[in-house]
């Protein structure tokens, strides 16, 4: 699915509240009626740009491509041209020479709770779990983002981070629709909103949900309830799905519409794509049985603790796995965690993502691929710099399908860009530089690009280094 | 680990792998952890479990003294959790039984001790050895009362003697999560602290003496906050809010005896010159740089910096980041506070420095500053030889001494990456590779 600026949706919206008026309305024609996919549209647009060349980089493409001394050429908020030392820059362009150091697409996180869970970690904004019911689809990660949560800036400034995935929390087995962002401060989450960038779908296995509901004596108490929960709603949502097809195709009475269907069906349509927080082998193996059973498509696990036992079926059933480098142990479903998980995925060929889950982490994930990158050379697995560049910015960007628009430093993509200002697999290294869709958003020479969010106007610290 | 009086008598006995050994180790990049900077092609002596001498020295070795080649290596003493609960939890969530953290449900507060609460054998003692961590400062959790109790000092060594010095400190939350502990506010907090003290005084070291009726503690835990009183127990404090910290500092008026250090402090930043002033001991979480408490709008990575500028007394800890567990992390985040030098307008530290805040300065914060956390003469023999320059990401332990012990550098983890190194079904199932 691809939300072009909502043009497509244009004539077909009808609003939610009217819909229950309809049985009234003369009867339409099939499919006349269709439920508005996009009502929450993005108004980002990008920032002011100028035409720069950088040369002289080391650019890792993100694509697993390198090229030392190279030059990537931004004009109009697109990624212009990559190349070597002859690339040429257009009359009145800025010039950078990166003297070597690199240049990468920016970072990709596709698993954050920033503006959900924003700082001040305090009840009032704790807008992550909807722990009412564990199956919640109707709710949208979106609809809490809070676009002041100062987080967003430090992800900038300090981790070289231009996109990323608001998720809903795990404390439900379906946790609600998540929204991508552009990592540029705005008033409003529709401000931030990645244009055309697909939904998705968290889910949670494993202890989780089994012990937010187990603990208030209600269904799922165990994974084998999680489980039957989960089958459970797939089977309404083939139901609905079933009612709506049948009314598009033939007509006939409007059937009623369900928020957390909605969300179900865009799933088993393939426009809506499923995020999967599972830590076991053994729980994401029943999980890729559960999505064939009921015909839908997992895009990534998320945390993935244990992929490394199941990398080959990661890689037979194309998903991605969204790891940590070395978090483990903090609960018993992290307790089989290695520090090689991340290399030995990327060894078995399947799409290895880089996450955080953490407003922390979320500052260093180049430090954090860093560190797999070490752990699988000393188990004798060699993986390249720019092979891990895939783990932080192409393989987030084709799991959240945004890749035809960013993910990589390639001719007529988004100019999401990082200059670093060494080596970023290195623990002495900053973001130097960031541009997105062209436009300088972050220089650390230049205390005015520092953004500072509303809540830290007037506060001790307000636009210090951070 | 074994005390001196052991290792002396096990050393007989060099061929057993857990015995302390009389070794060199030679042709290093030697970093002493005393924020000195580094010496290429420099030796270290190690013999009955302490070091004999360590830097840009030649001596003549004993016959049949290991020598142990570290050319292109860097040699380090092992690195110090600053502030952890390492040993505590095998697992921090739901696996009830297996975390000592908890306290909630007991009568006591001050007088809790950690020290039957360590395991040595751990899995995370194992990941943290693994890693190069070899000593640790382990506190308590404060839960029903501002005092979390006594802490101790510990060695991850893979033997039955975890602890270096029990009781080496009490610990007390008096920023927001003490607060909220003692009814709500600082102000309750504050108030059950001077109380604390009060009974404690009253009992002037007679902890058998008659005491009034009108008492809050148990007479276990005001016995426990005797030594505190006295000054011959050091107060560990966790404040973050800069005025936290000064009020923390003023307490020093009316409770003269106090020994304090300082845990968290991410404003300190804001109290600088106070802090330093004051003489007293920070140890710092050191990337601290979101507001994510009322207590830390003030946070910047460049807090460790400014106060070390300043002249602060700073060592790096990790509490509340994973503290059971992550203290691995610490030569990261060291390393990343060298970064900020390279950034404009921010202030990090020297490399030599940052290393030392993982080392030397933990264990001077406790007062053990003279018994390990650097190579200097006579310190505990924990050395640790790097592939690498042992603040960057893509270095790691090759051998690991604690008290001139070799240790095992395998653990869970690195069992687990054997037996799924390949997934290829083989004649047996997985659980029969070992």
């Amino acid at each position: 699915m691809r939300l072009t600026g909502g043009v497509r949706f244009a004539a077909a919206i009808i609003a939610v509240a009217g819909l229950g008026a309809c049985a009234a309305q003369p009867k339409s024609k099939p499919g006349e009626i269709r439920i508005n996919l996009n009502p929450y549209p993005s108004t980002y647009y990008p920032y002011g740009s100028v035409p720069t060349l950088i040369r002289g980089a080391t650019i890792l493409d993100g694509e697993g491509g390198r090229i030392d001394n190279g030059s990537v050429l931004l004009v109009d908020g697109k990624v212009s041209a990559v190349g070597g030392a002859d690339l040429g820059a257009p009359e009145g362009a800025t010039v950078i020479d990166a003297g070597g150091r690199y240049v990468t697409p920016g970072i990709i996180d596709v698993h954050s709770h920033l503006g959900d869970y924003p700082s001040p970690g305090v009840q009032s904004t704790s807008d992550g779990n909807e722990a009412t019911s564990p199956a919640r689809p109707e709710v949208w990660a979106e609809h809490s983002v809070w676009p002041q949560d100062p987080g967003f800036s430090r992800a900038l400034a300090n981790g070289g981070v231009t996109s990323l995935q608001i998720l809903p929390g795990s404390a439900n087995l379906f946790g609600g629709r998540s929204v991508t962002l552009k990592n540029v401060p705005a008033r409003t989450m529709q401000g931030m909103k990645f244009p055309g960038a697909p939904y998705g779908l968290k889910m949670a296995c494993g202890e989780n949900p089994k012990r937010v509901y187990g603990s208030k004596s209600q269904m799922p108490q165990t994974r084998m309830g999680n489980v039957a929960y989960v089958r459970q709603t797939w089977a309404k949502a083939k139901e609905y799905d079933r009612k709506w097809t049948k009314y598009e195709k033939t007509g006939g009475e409007i059937p009623a519409q369900d928020l957390a269907m909605d969300t179900l069906r865009g799933v088993l349509h393939g426009d809506i794509l499923v995020h999967n927080h599972c830590y076991r082998a053994d729980e994401m193996a029943i999980m890729i049985d559960v999505a064939k059973e009921f015909g839908y498509k997992i895009a990534s696990f998320q945390h993935g603790v244990e992929a490394y036992k199941i990398a080959d079926l990661l890689k037979e059933n194309g998903i991605c796995g969204a790891l940590w480098a070395d978090w483990y142990g903090f609960k018993m479903e992290s307790y089989d965690a290695i520090n090689e998980n991340i290399a030995f995925v990327q060894n078995a060929g399947a799409c290895t993502i880089v996450h955080s889950d953490d407003a922390n982490g979320i500052q260093r994930l180049n430090q954090e691929a860093a560190k797999a990158i070490a752990s699988g050379k000393r188990a004798g697995i060699n993986i390249s710099e720019e092979t891990a560049w895939t783990w932080l910015s192409s393989n987030p960007a084709k799991s959240l399908g945004i890749f035809e628009q960013t993910g990589s430093l390639k001719a007529g993509k988004m100019a999401d860009v990082v200059l670093w200002n060494g080596n970023p697999f290195s623990a002495y290294t900053r973001p130097d530089k960031v541009w997105i869709d062209g436009a300088l958003l972050y220089d650390a020479a230049n205390p005015k690009l520092r953004p500072v969010s509303d809540f830290e106007l007037g506060q001790p610290g307000e636009g210090d280094v951070k | 680990m074994k005390r001196l009086s052991l290792i002396a008598t096990a050393l007989a006995a060099t061929a057993s792998p857990l015995a302390a050994q009389t070794f060199a180790i030679s042709g290093g990049t030697v970093v002493l952890g005393d924020g000195s900077e580094p010496i290429q092609n420099g030796m270290v002596v190690v013999r009955d479990g302490r070091i004999v001498a360590a830097g840009d020295i030649r001596m003549k070795l004993p016959a049949g003294t290991e020598v142990i080649d570290a050319t292109n290596k860097w040699v380090t003493p092992g690195i110090v959790a600053g502030f952890s609960r390492l040993g505590l939890a095998e697992v921090d969530l739901g696996a009830s039984g297996s975390d000592d953290t908890e306290t909630g449900g007991s009568p006591f507060s001050a007088a809790i001790d950690v020290t039957p609460g360590v395991n040595p054998k751990a899995s995370t003692i194992a990941v943290s050895r693994t890693d190069g961590v070899t000593r640790a400062v382990v506190a308590p959790v404060a839960a029903k009362s501002i005092f979390a109790g006594q802490g101790a000092i510990i060695d991850t060594g893979d033997d039955m003697d975890p602890i270096v010095r029990a009781r080496a400190f009490q610990f007390v939350e008096l920023g927001e999560g003490g607060a909220g502990i003692a009814g709500g506010s600082r102000t309750a907090s504050f108030a059950m602290f001077r109380n604390a003290l009060r009974e404690a005084r009253d009992l002037r070291g007679r902890v058998d003496s008659n005491r009034q009726d009108d008492v809050l503690l148990t007479r276990f835990d005001a016995a426990a906050l005797v030594p505190v009183v006295q000054g011959k127990q050091l107060l560990l404090v966790h404040v973050e809010r800069s005025k936290d910290i000064l009020n923390v500092l003023d307490l020093r008026q009316e409770f003269p005896g106090l020994k304090i250090a300082l845990v968290g402090v991410t404003e300190g930043w804001l109290v600088a010159d106070k802090l330093a002033s004051s003489g007293v001991w920070v140890i710092a979480s050191a990337l601290n740089d979101l507001p994510s408490s009322f207590e830390q709008l003030a946070a910047t990575q460049s807090n460790v910096g400014r106060m070390r500028a300043a002249g602060v007394n700073v060592a790096i800890g990790m509490i509340d980041d994973n503290d059971t567990r992550y203290a691995r992390n610490q030569r990261q985040y060291a390393g990343n506070l060298v970064a900020l030098g390279k950034v404009p307008g921010a202030a990090g530290v020297s490399w030599s420095d940052a290393f030392a805040m993982i080392s030397s300065r933990p264990a001077e914060a406790v007062g053990l500053g003279g018994e390990f956390g650097s190579l200097a003469a006579g310190r505990r023999g924990d050395v640790v030889v790097w592939d690498g320059d042992p603040l960057e990401l893509n270095s790691a332990p090759e051998a690991v001494w604690i008290d001139g012990v070799r240790q095992p550098l395998d653990n869970h983890q690195t069992k687990l990456r054997d037996r799924y190194r390949s997934l290829e079904r083989q004649a047996l199932p997985e659980a029969y590779r070992k």
